[in-house]
Parts: structure tokens; sequence; C-alpha cells
């Protein structure tokens, strides 16, 4: 009988977005939560800690993030799959803990449901300000692996994801979600138990002999299979550069080798996880980049677009690291132009800037509110007349009328 | 001239990383000893070496998870504890010890070194306190005696120290306990009643550090600190743990002991170990 399965509430309901997040770490096997109450990302915690001890799984509330991300860690570290669930503030305090998992390849899922910032900012207020911190917040080079839910039904879908990306890169997740996906409730369809997809981590299995390398990564994927502690291994694992043993090392020779695997094993495989949603491209002169809330504002943008004779169509990134590079310049090889809505104020807009040739306009805004569909019509017409695009941070935008 | 003694082993071999030695540790360092101690009080335990696990911060004791031959972790400065929370909750057949420093435990650490204390999670904590930044090169810290002269400290120390055993017994652990590296015998017996302890343990001890706080205030080298707490050290088991503050005046002795020994209701998560294994290996 099947502990996990028996948690898996199959059917069709009306879900508030972070309660279907909980419910898709559920459905994953997640046994462990350590998190800090922190808006709008709250509702996650209620949830789990009523349903993890159901299913034998445990809830710890924290004093801090700190904590909370360190004790997920270490529940990771014994074998459990652990998430914890943030929002800006607390996301921050994570960032250092995001490299140790980086560092020392534990699997963990963050979510993080952007409000808006910087400080305390806009703690009841949609945002979508947190990608570059997501990418680059922790210190050092590390990859990062994001996902930007849409609906309550990817809430759902991309936090199990998460748990299995986690599980097969060993590496840390990000799920950025916001405050508008976050708080909507709306239809979830969860799968039979049967039908849910789990990776199963790869656990180091060979007896631990004179040449125990825990950290020598498998050849196909540069990713090595994971001692547990309590097994005899004996394993050493340090947020130190280390050597293949996991011994410290502090050569230049062997911190380039690690640094570089460990960005190429995702880097390398990236195509296993970038996921891309496309409608209305076939015709389109102007393609509009939108993710999370955003994407929904951008679709009524786009026929609003089409009312008017613009052939708009919408690329909706559903994994925002590793950025679909690839996906984005053959984008940019298809249209004429591209707009960026985001709520921010160009954060992904410089990422496409610097793959493509072609203009890129921004249809932008700091948050605290979801994005208007006219706002981002503005920036279709622009692109769609061949005006100029304006610079990213210029002082007023168009959008303070809010 | 002397004739030479010459071994090829040392006890504790079978759970030294012997690889990995010599340590890095300044000569003189207390953390030998203490390393020592513990690789003696587990393998005095009656279950396997292999279901222990040790959890370090940042510093030099944060080094001592490495030299180890053990599962061990060695984390970011000051999240040891919640490191072997997420562990113990997640395994609680693990027996997890932190072995940190003061610094790494108190300063960085000392929010989730209370919150530890208060929940009664059945770890145990093993803090080597040498009254200073050690690694960085002897800077002052929240257990730096009050007058005491650091790197950053050098008109004398004008913060009040923490008294370690008062805070973690306040916050409630059921396990508190003084030594130092000079009182090995005591401090292994101690170390092992504090791994069979259920519930939330505390081990200070005391420790030279010549390098980083010993020359800063004319306290020679190590041998001469060890002879600064042989002359200075008093036992009170019974001691007020509110008057157990360290100083550096000549006149106020160190006082040791084991402190408390109570019982209080234990933090209750954990992962069911039906559920892990299926996570882990599938469904049977």
């Amino acid at each position: 009988m099947s502990v996990i399965e028996a948690q898996v509430l199959t059917g069709s309901h009306f879900m508030n977005g972070d309660t279907a997040c909980a419910e898709g770490a559920m459905a994953a096997g997640c046994l462990f939560f350590g998190g800090y109450p922190i808006t709008p990302s709250t509702e996650i915690a209620e949830r789990l800690a009523r349903r993890l001890p159901e299913a034998g799984g445990a809830y710890v509330q924290m004093e801090d993030e700190l904590g909370s991300i360190t004790a997920v860690i270490g529940a990771s570290s014994a074998g459990a799959r652990a998430m914890t669930a943030t929002s800006g503030p607390g996301f921050s305090l994570m960032m250092e803990a995001i490299g140790l998992a980086a560092m020392t390849e534990t699997p963990c899922v963050i979510v993080n449901v952007q409000r808006g910032g910087p400080s305390t900012g806009l703690p009841t207020l949609v945002a979508q300000a947190d990608v570059m911190q997501a990418r680059w917040g922790t210190h050092g080079d590390i990859q990062a692996i994001a996902l930007a839910p849409a609906s309550c039904q990817e809430m759902f879908d991309l936090t199990l994801r998460a748990f299995n990306l986690a599980d097969r890169f060993r590496h840390p997740v990000i799920i950025l979600a916001d405050e508008a996906i976050g708080h909507l409730t709306e239809r979830v369809v969860i799968p039979a138990a049967s039908e849910i997809p789990r990776v199963r981590r790869r656990l180091y299995t060979a007896p631990a002999n004179g040449a125990f390398e825990p950290f020598r990564a498998a050849e196909d994927t540069l990713v090595p299979p994971m001692p547990l502690p309590g097994l005899g291994y004996r394993t050493h694992v340090t947020s130190l550069t280390h050597d293949e043993r996991g011994y410290p090392a502090t050569d230049a020779a062997t911190h380039d080798r690690l640094v570089r695997r460990l960005s190429a094993k995702i880097a390398n495989f990236r195509h296993e996880i970038i996921e891309i949603e496309e409608s209305g491209l076939e015709d389109a002169e102007v393609a509009v980049i939108a993710y999370g809330s955003t994407s929904r504002t951008a679709r009524r943008a786009i026929a609003l677009a089409r009312a008017e004779g613009i052939r708009a169509g919408i690329f909706r990134p559903l994994t925002l690291w590793p950025f679909p590079e690839d996906e984005v310049r053959a984008l940019g090889e298809r249209v004429r132009s591209i707009v960026v809505a985001e709520l921010n104020l160009g954060q992904v807009r410089g990422e496409v800037e610097r793959v493509t040739n072609i203009p890129v306009y921004g249809a932008n805004h700091a948050g605290g509110a979801i994005m208007r569909p006219e706002l981002i019509l503005e920036s279709i017409k622009e692109a769609a007349h061949g005006q100029p695009a304006r610079g990213r941070f210029s002082p007023v935008g168009r959008a303070a009328a809010v | 001239m002397a004739s030479q003694l010459v071994v090829d082993s040392h006890p504790s071999d079978a759970l030294l990383r012997s690889d990995r030695l010599p340590h890095i540790w300044c000569p003189g360092c207390g953390l030998g000893s203490v390393m020592s101690c513990y690789a003696d009080s587990v393998q005095s335990l009656d279950f396997p070496v292999d279901d222990n696990v040790v959890v370090s911060g940042i510093g030099c004791t944060g080094r001592v998870a490495g030299y180890l031959y053990m599962d061990s972790f060695h984390t970011t400065h000051g999240r040891a504890i919640p490191f072997a929370l997420g562990l113990k909750v997640a395994n609680p057949d693990l027996h997890v010890t932190v072995i940190s420093g003061d610094g790494d435990l108190s300063a960085i650490g000392g929010n989730h070194l209370i919150h530890a204390a208060r929940r009664n999670i059945d770890i145990t904590v093993i803090c080597v306190n040498n009254f200073n930044y050690g690694m960085t090169g002897g800077q002052a810290g929240p257990t730096t005696p009050f007058g005491a002269t650091t790197s950053t400290s050098p008109a004398g120390n004008y913060e009040q120290p923490f008294n370690l055993p008062h805070l973690v017994a306040t916050a409630g652990a059921v396990y508190v306990a003084r030594w130092t590296s000079l009182h090995v015998r005591q401090l292994r017996d101690t170390m092992r009643e504090a791994l069979l302890k259920p519930g939330f343990s505390f081990v200070e001890v005391l420790s030279p550090c010549p390098v980083g706080f010993g020359k800063a205030n004319d306290l020679g080298e190590g041998l001469d600190e060890m002879w600064f707490y042989r002359r200075r050290s008093i036992v009170n088991h019974d001691a007020a743990l509110e008057d157990v503050g360290l100083s550096m005046s000549e006149d106020e002795p160190i006082v040791l002991g084991n402190f408390v020994n109570r019982e209080r209701p234990l933090f209750r998560p954990a992962v069911s170990r039906e559920a892990l294994q299926e996570v882990l290996y599938g469904a049977v």
C-alpha cells in the first residue's frame, strides 16, 4: 500500500493557487516543509501543516527563513523530498542557503510567491521583480532552475514538476509564482495517483570501498548518485569547494572543475527543463513574451491588437531559468519585433535583448496590481508601427495610472 | 638525547579520516582533544557508529566534521542546528550531533540555538568556546569576556558576554554541562551522557586558542592556557547558572560541571520510516 499515493486528492477542485501548490507537493511525495509565515505564501504552509502529518510527513515552523531553508536542505540530505515557501523578504534571506543546496547538490524546492519589493514593499500585492534574484541571488556561479506558473492548475503541476527536476538534477528548484496566482481561485484537476509522474532521486548504492567518491559525477548526467547518511558510507558533505571524495580543496583546478560541472549538469540538459507555450505566433509580426499572471492579461491585449489588425501572438515561458535562449533566438527570426510584458522594470526584457537582434519593447509596471491589457496593447502598437523602444528605466512609466 | 616513542596508530583512528590529517588547527589549540573525546564517546555507545551524524557550521570548530570518519555535514555559518533539525526530523533513527564554535552557535546562529533548546529537539550540541573568532584571526564575539583584548577590541572588550549554560538552560535545554579541553575524562563521559540523553543537550567546552585569543591576552602558549584552566577551574554540578558567567578576573573561578539533567516534553514532528522508504525506493 502506498502511503504517498493515498494522499493524492484526485478529482476536480475549485482551489486557491497556494493550496494547489501545497497539493502538488503532496502528490510529489513531499515529506518535509520548513517555513516561516509570510504573505502571500502563508496558505501553502497552513495547508501543509494539516496535510503533511496525515501522510507521514512533518511540518516545522522555523524561527526564520534562514532556518527554514537550511532545515529543508538537512531533511533532503536524509532523503526526504522537502520544500519551503516564502515571498520576497524571506526569499532574500534564503539566498546563501540556496548556494549551499547547489554546492552540496541537495535537491529541494523553494516557492516564492512574489510580492512588491524592494524591502517590505507591498506585502499583499503582486509583482514579478524577483526574476533576476532567482538567477543570481546567491554568490558564486551557479545555474538556476525556476518555473513560473500562470494558473492554479500550474501551481499544482509545476510544484510537482519542481520536485522531479530537483531530484533529477540534485539542485534547488525555485517556483517563481506571483501573488495574483497564489491568491487566485479556479479549477484544478488532480489526476489519479497512478498517473502522477515521479522521478526518483538516483542514490549511491554501490558498496563504499577504498575508492569511495561520492561526488564523482555519473557520465550520462554529470550528476553524482547520492549516498544517504546512516547507511555506513560515512560521507563528508561540505559547503567548501571539494573534490570527488567530498574533501575540501583549495586549488584553482579543483574549484574550476567543480563549478563548471555544477553548471554543465544543468546547462547541457536544459532541453529537459525548458517548457514554452505558444499561441497565435504562426502569422505574427509582433510576439508578446509574458509569464505568470501577466501572461493572462497579455492574451487579452493580443486579442485587442488582432481586432485592430495587428498580427500578434504570445510566447509564454513556463521555465524562466535556464532562460530559453535558443527558443527566444528562434522567435526573433520569426517575428519583426518583441514585446516583453512583466511586473518589473524589464528583467526578462534584458535577457531577450541579449539573445535577439530585433527591436524589443517593454510593457512594464513595478507591481501593486495585475498588468492592464491596455498597457501591453500600447506597447504592441508601438512595436507594430516601428516606433523607437523606450529605455527600460525611464522615470515615468505609462502605467502610473493603474 | 631522549629515545623516540613511535606509535603507528591512535585510539581514535577508526573514527578519523587519516587521509585528511594533519589537521589545520594551530599548535596548542584544544580542538584535537575535543574531537578525540567525541570519538571516544561515540565508540563507547551501544548503537552503531553509523547511526551517528555530525553537523558543523563554519569556523575552526566547523572543521571537525571533515576530520571525522563518519557521515558528516559542514554547512553554512550559523546554520548547523537547523540543518541538524531537518536531518533528525526526516530520519529520526539518526543520532545527530552538532559540533561547532561559540561564534557560529551563539552569534550568527544564536536564534537557532535558543529555538532548538525551546523545542527540545533530540539533538546534541557540542559548543567549543575559545572566546573569539579564531579562523578569521582573533576578533571579539559574544563570548569574549568583558575587558579582553582582541583584534577588534584593541582597547578591551566593552560588551558583556553570553553565559552560555545559563542561556540554553533558560531557553529549555534538558541537559547542560561545561568542561574544558583539559578535563578530557569528564568531557568524554559527559559527551556520552549527552549523546544518550533524549532531548536538547548542550555541552560547552572551553578551549585554548593561543594564537587567536591567548597571545592578545598574555595567556601564553596553549599549555599555559591549560594551566590557566587548571588553576582557576572549580567543579560545582549544583552551581546556580546565573553565576557561571566567565570573566578575565583571576579572582573569579571558572565553574565546570554537569549542571542540568531534567525532563521536558520532546519535539514531536518526525517523518515516518515507511513514507521515507517509499519516496526513496518505491512502494512495497
